[in-house]
């Protein structure tokens, strides 16, 4: 599995551990604080209480003030080393990359065809280098000349070796194998897509999303109105003496107010998400894309190699009048034994499973391949028979008379969206083989969570409309358009768009290339040509085209997880009210009948205060894991997400504190300090 | 409860209820130009406004217009208001021979009136001409309304995809369509219930003892249909509809708290029909709906029960009388209670300073959210602001972007309307905390304890909701006030509308997005609930504290019996 690649050696934890503290403590600079603004505020309280703790009247209120400016000095830390965790861990997925990065130096060619060393990092778009076997490629390009086995497990953590050609792209970072390549970059360095991805993880280059900015507005006008309600409270509770508030219950009161939990964690949530989106071996361009792929109306999808698993199968062996199946299978497998294609091992394998073993011994006799010409393949047996398998017309003109049966089982197979495959022994025809298109297991399943939760699948192929509609139909994907050309998809694209839907999309070759530009999702292939991972906002790693789906709800959760943890932070509020109200006025005797609305029964009301106020602080690290994790996601509809959330993150968000701080009030009476 | 009280509930909730559909049906007949039975006779007259103010039916106007013209126009009114009270004594109509207004005191009513708030720092049968109550109030008292009417109208229009029409236009229409065939209606009504409309001179009258008392009257009946159809809620007279010649028999009464809700009610069934929701309209009615129900077991329930110190001392059997009109009893006076504070009307049928704290705190609670239907337009522009903020915090857990009627809700959007939101408290916590930090506000303070208090922040509350009612106890005629709460009212008014009129503007040039089972769906029992939910909270989170220094203090306060001397 791809992680394994990424994941970061023994030796560099105890570093890692020490920049996450230095993070942790240097992300408490103010001016960093300043982009934001909740935490901003708590650190600016934090000042506050201190300075009154120093130059407090009694030794019992800096006592007080003391243990408040340390809770809110707390909540602080426990802000920054959230965001400095997420990081963290993007850094030690980055780290890996960078090395395989550190090293390279290229072999530039010259017009006349000599070369000379050059630093990886003076590649520029449009020079030439040579490859040998064992160098790391030293940045993105195209293969110009020569074939060659690569090894791309730097970046794609997979650790089978893949064959280049010219035309194929290259990535920075990975190793050739064998005999040497000529390649033309196409990127300047800091542009690879080493460059992009370790920015990425780093968070470097991650820039606030549409969504991120909206929510972050957002708390900061609840942050406004706390410290409007707070910064009146001071002088409205003055018509009840001029001592009737503290300032540090004040400042209290404000922190807990203001949306501290999830100011804390929404740029660990948006760092985490870019995380997970490497971690699926996907590597974002932006984080605009990521958040894009949550909003996905509509999805088209290739049939081949994504809806299918790329391969036809043999399912069904079917003789004509008067032959046994027995025999049919026989011949069919002695004529695949030769046959190294996928489709011939299928054969091989339905063929083996339906006889019994004493007949599968292998026979002498010279294979025949296939050839486009006689559009069979087959083997002439030493016993002199021929046994030949192919094109039901190839085959049909081979035998002295086909039967008419043949020709029906061949018009039903095709009819049901099958190829079939004439079987034939010295010119007497057995039979058909039945090939399939075979659906990725669990695909079917997967389009049905997706209409669930509102989005279309379309099944773009160029395959025959009644080969496309079976497997359509078999996969259970909305909509099917066969026979279409790339031009097609990119009209359809269009014509989705502009009914106001967002599409995603996948493709390879250079052709799919505008159709991944105009899609609001585009992912594409690493395998594919240049000109499309240019095109996609996306580039799978693994080349998997089904990884879309991944992709769509990485983008969900990162949605839900801000949505929840906003919803979360707000409804905690009503605990802390009930807390913190009835006990900040317990000093004004004619305001002692607010003591009813302390329904928590905290004891003191000092130790009311420090508890809502722990309380608050506490919150932020236990939701770090589902910050960094995300909340939990099923594919549902909307309306029961919705329900389910409500519940999690409002309901109990309401209910939560009031048990926290009523057992936190409890721990602090232990301590003689409530 | 006795008969007569539930039986003025189910006429007032039943004949809104009832009136709702066929009203709103014609307003949005009326706002889309299909023709309505008013055609023939008013269309003539519409024809020669509009030639006079060179605009057409089917002309438009941007938000930045749209809202330059509101403002600019309530400005002039404002102007046009202040020198004719400044001039009042030189002016016809004035049998009682009233000099002229003070600058202060000009300047408050002026705001008040063309903000349709209200608030009135003085006694209108001891301060105003008939010249001024009918020329210069009851004037604003159609307009403004009417131009509250229209920003609704444009922010409706904008977010069905339309364009926001004409401020002028609108305007017209609001007046020659709505509200003065129904203010004729009423008006008829209300004279035929025994309140009198005449320009003849106050009535003196030998009494039994052989003393004289003067009888103000004036054209009341009128001015009583345009206050309450307007939500505008300013008395001819002091005590406003506790005053049997405003407001003579329970039957009036009903009328009257009919006439509060009539047009802000019809006004959300006409949003469904603008925007093709009538479900998420319906569901939309059934959240204010709820809060209007909360508020009147808030109010009838406490005082029914009784003041419980008078309770303790064996007078108990007998409901909180204490301010209350008779002729009402407690069922009237809390359905009118509940609808002037729901409608934001203002107008009172008791002295709120009488009621306990739980009805206050009732009070407090339909001006808060000022959209429990609140005036009509300017109500539902406050419901969409909290629908869409709810729809933004609660949306993002569906996994999708929020989306508010098929447009995306983004950055812009979420400011805006988060600062129109900010404004309200902005405007009621700063001026209430002025005005207890300040030896000239404190000056105001009548009643000792938690009360004093409240009434202060009754006084800032009702003016930043532009809502005008008094709690009385006040020293509104301060100068502090007169200033403060002139300035409360205009910024209360203005601010919000015009960046919800952005809103409205912003979502209008975005493009819709087709919904599917992925959007979350506004028109569902969940999402009342999830509505619901938001808008106490949002708002319980911003003046929790205020109200337990006031009415909660205060209801601790009365349930230890504790007396003030």
């Amino acid at each position: 599995m791809a992680t394994s690649a990424i994941e970061p050696p023994q030796s560099t934890t105890v570093s890692r551990r020490a920049a996450l503290l230095r993070d942790t403590f240097v992300k408490l600079n103010p001016q960093i604080m300043l982009h934001n603004p909740v935490m901003f505020v708590v650190e600016v309280g934090t000042m506050v209480t201190l300075w009154l703790t120093v130059t407090a009247q009694s030794a019992a209120s800096r006592e007080y003030d003391g243990i408040v400016t340390a809770i809110l000095f707390l909540t602080v830390v426990f802000a920054t080393f959230a965001e400095a965790y997420a990081e963290s861990r993007g850094r030690a997925q980055a780290e890996f990359l960078r090395r395989s990065r550190a090293s390279a130096r290229a072999r530039l060619l010259q017009p006349d065809g000599s070369w000379t060393w050059v630093e990886g990092a003076l590649l520029r778009h449009g020079m030439r280098i040579r490859v040998e076997a064992g160098d790391t490629v030293a940045g993105d390009g195209v293969v110009l000349d020569g074939v060659g086995a690569m090894d791309e497990s730097a970046i794609t953590g997979e650790s089978a070796s893949v064959i280049k050609a010219p035309g194929d792209s290259v990535t920075g970072g990975t190793v050739l194998l064998s005999d040497y390549l000529t390649v033309e970059i196409t990127t300047d360095p800091g542009n690879t897509f080493l460059d992009r991805m370790i920015a990425l993880v780093e968070g470097a280059a991650r820039q606030k999303t549409p969504n991120e900015i909206a929510l972050s507005a957002l708390l900061g006008v609840l942050t406004l109105i706390f410290l409007l309600v707070v910064v009146t409270l001071g002088p409205i509770a003055q018509y009840y003496g001029r001592h009737a508030v503290n300032t540090t219950t004040l400042v209290a009161l404000l922190v807990c107010l203001i949306p501290t939990t999830i100011g804390a964690l929404l740029s660990a949530i948006g760092i985490a998400g870019m995380n997970r989106v490497a971690k699926i071996n996907v590597v974002a361009k932006s984080g605009r894309a990521v958040e894009a792929s949550g909003d996905i109306d509509t999805l088209i999808l290739d049939k081949t190699g994504t809806i299918t698993i790329g391969n036809r199968m043999a399912t069904e062996f079917i003789p004509v009048p008067g032959v046994p199946v027995e025999t049919l299978a026989e011949a069919s497998w002695i004529a695949s034994l030769a046959d190294t294609t996928p489709e011939g091992r299928s054969v091989v394998a339905l063929a083996a499973s339906l006889l019994s073993p004493r007949v599968l011994h292998e026979r002498p006799g010279e294979p025949i391949p296939f050839s486009a010409q006689t559009r069979m393949s087959g083997i002439d047996l030493a016993d002199g028979r021929h046994i030949r398998k192919g094109a039901v017309r190839a085959i049909a003109h081979l035998v002295d008379q086909a039967p008419p049966e043949l020709e029906a089982a061949a018009e039903r197979v095709a009819r049901d969206g099958g190829t079939p495959l004439a079987v034939a022994v010295d010119r007497q025809a057995l039979g058909i083989i039945r090939l399939k298109d075979i659906v990725k297991p669990g695909l079917k399943e997967r389009f049905a969570e997706f209409r669930a939760m509102g989005i279309r699948t379309v099944m773009a192929t160029g395959d025959n409309r009644i080969t496309a509609e079976v497997i359509a139909r078999e996969a259970g994907v909305d909509d099917v358009l066969a026979e279409v050309d790339p031009e097609g998809k990119l009209a359809l694209i269009q014509h989705e768009q502009a009914a106001g839907k967002l599409v995603a999309m996948t493709g390879d070759g250079t052709n799919d290339a505008p159709a991944l530009a105009q899609a609001d999702v585009g992912l594409a292939m690493n395998i594919g040509t240049m000109a499309a991972k240019e095109a996609g906002n996306m580039v799978d790693l693994d080349s998997n085209p089904t990884k879309l789906l991944d992709v769509i709800e990485v983008g969900k959760q990162l949605l839900i997880t801000r949505g929840a943890l906003t919803t979360f932070s707000i409804a905690n509020d009503v605990a802390k009210y009930f807390a913190i109200v009835p006990a900040m006025f317990a000093a004004v005797p004619i305001l002692h009948g607010l003591s009813a609305l302390n329904i928590m029964g905290l004891k003191t009301p000092q130790g009311a205060i420090l508890s809502a106020l722990i309380f608050n602080a506490l919150i932020i690290p236990a939701l770090i894991p589902f910050a960094v994790k995300g909340v939990r996601y099923r594919p549902q509809s909307a309306d029961r997400l919705l329900l389910r959330n409500i519940f999690n993150w409002g309901i109990l968000g309401v209910l939560i504190p009031f048990l926290g701080i009523w057992g936190i009030d409890h721990i602090l009476g232990l301590f003689g300090l409530a | 409860m006795t008969v007569s009280t539930v039986v003025t509930w189910l006429v007032v909730i039943g004949g809104l209820l009832v009136l709702l559909k066929p009203m709103g049906t014609y307003l949005y007949k009326v706002f889309t130009f299909q023709p309505t039975v008013l055609d023939r006779p008013m269309k003539p007259l519409e024809n020669g406004i509009f030639r006079l103010l060179h605009v057409s039916r089917d002309s438009n106007m941007s938000a930045v217009e749209y809202g330059v013209a509101f403002v600019l126009t309530n400005m002039v009114w404002g102007i046009m208001a202040y020198t004719l009270l400044r001039i009042q004594g030189l002016l016809p109509f004035n049998p009682e021979h009233f000099g002229n207004l003070n600058a202060r005191l000009s300047f408050n009513t002026a705001a008040s009136f063309v903000t349709n708030t209200n608030w009135q720092a003085y006694s209108g049968e001891n301060t105003m001409s008939y010249f001024s109550q009918f020329a210069v109030l009851q004037f604003l008292q159609f307009v403004t309304p009417a131009s509250g009417a229209a920003v609704g109208l444009a922010f409706v229009r904008g977010i069905s995809g339309r364009q926001l029409g004409n401020f002028f236009v609108d305007l017209t229409l609001v007046l020659t369509r709505v509200l003065l065939p129904l203010a004729v209606i009423f008006g008829l009504i209300f004279m035929a219930l025994g309140v009198p409309e005449t320009l003849a001179p106050y009535l003196h009258l030998k009494t039994l003892t052989g003393q004289i008392q003067i009888v103000p009257r004036g054209p009341i009946a009128g001015w009583e249909a345009i206050e309450h159809l307007g939500q505008n809620g300013g008395g001819f007279t002091n005590a406003n509809s506790a005053n049997p010649l405003e407001n003579p028999s329970a039957l009036t009464n009903i009328f009257q708290s009919i006439a509060m809700g009539l047009v802000p009610v019809a006004f959300f069934y006409m949003f469904g029909l603008f925007t093709g929701r009538k479900r998420f309209a319906w569901t939309l009615i059934a959240v204010a709906g709820t809060l209007f129900l909360t508020m009147l077991a808030m109010i009838y329930f406490p005082e029914a029960a009784g003041n419980p110190i008078v309770n303790a001392l064996g007078l108990s059997g007998h409901a909180n009388m204490v301010g209350k009109e008779l002729r009402f009893g407690m069922g009237g006076t809390a359905i009118f209670e509940t609808s002037t504070m729901a409608f934001t009307t203002g107008s009172v049928a008791a002295a709120n300073d009488s009621f306990l704290p739980i009805p206050g705190l009732a009070f407090f609670l339909g001006m808060f959210l000022n959209m429990v239907f609140g005036g009509k337009g300017v109500g539902l522009l406050n419901m969409l602001m909290f629908v869409i903020l709810t729809i933004f915090l609660m949306g993002l857990m569906v996994g999708r972007t929020p989306e508010f009627l098929g447009k995306k809700i983004e950055a812009k959007e979420v400011s805006l309307t988060a600062v129109a939101f900010l404004l309200h408290p902005l405007l009621i916590l700063v001026g209430s905390a002025i005005a207890v930090a300040t030896p000239a506000g404190m000056a105001g303070v009548f009643n000792p304890g938690p009360h004093g208090l409240s009434e202060i922040l009754y006084g800032f509350t009702s003016a930043a909701a532009n809502n005008g009612s008094a709690m009385g106890g006040l020293g509104a005629s301060l100068p502090f006030y007169e200033v403060a709460l002139g300035i409360v009212v205009i910024l209360g008014r203005y601010a919000s509308i015009v960046a919800m009129l952005l809103v409205g503007e912003s979502l209008l040039h975005k493009k819709a997005v087709p919904e599917t089972s992925g959007t979350m769906r506004t028109d569902t029992p969940l999402f009342w609930g999830v509505l619901l939910g938001s808008i106490i909270i949002l708002n319980a989170l911003t003046f929790f504290p205020i109200m337990a220094l006031g009415p909660l203090a205060e209801h601790y306060l009365l349930m230890t019996h504790h007396l003030f001397t």
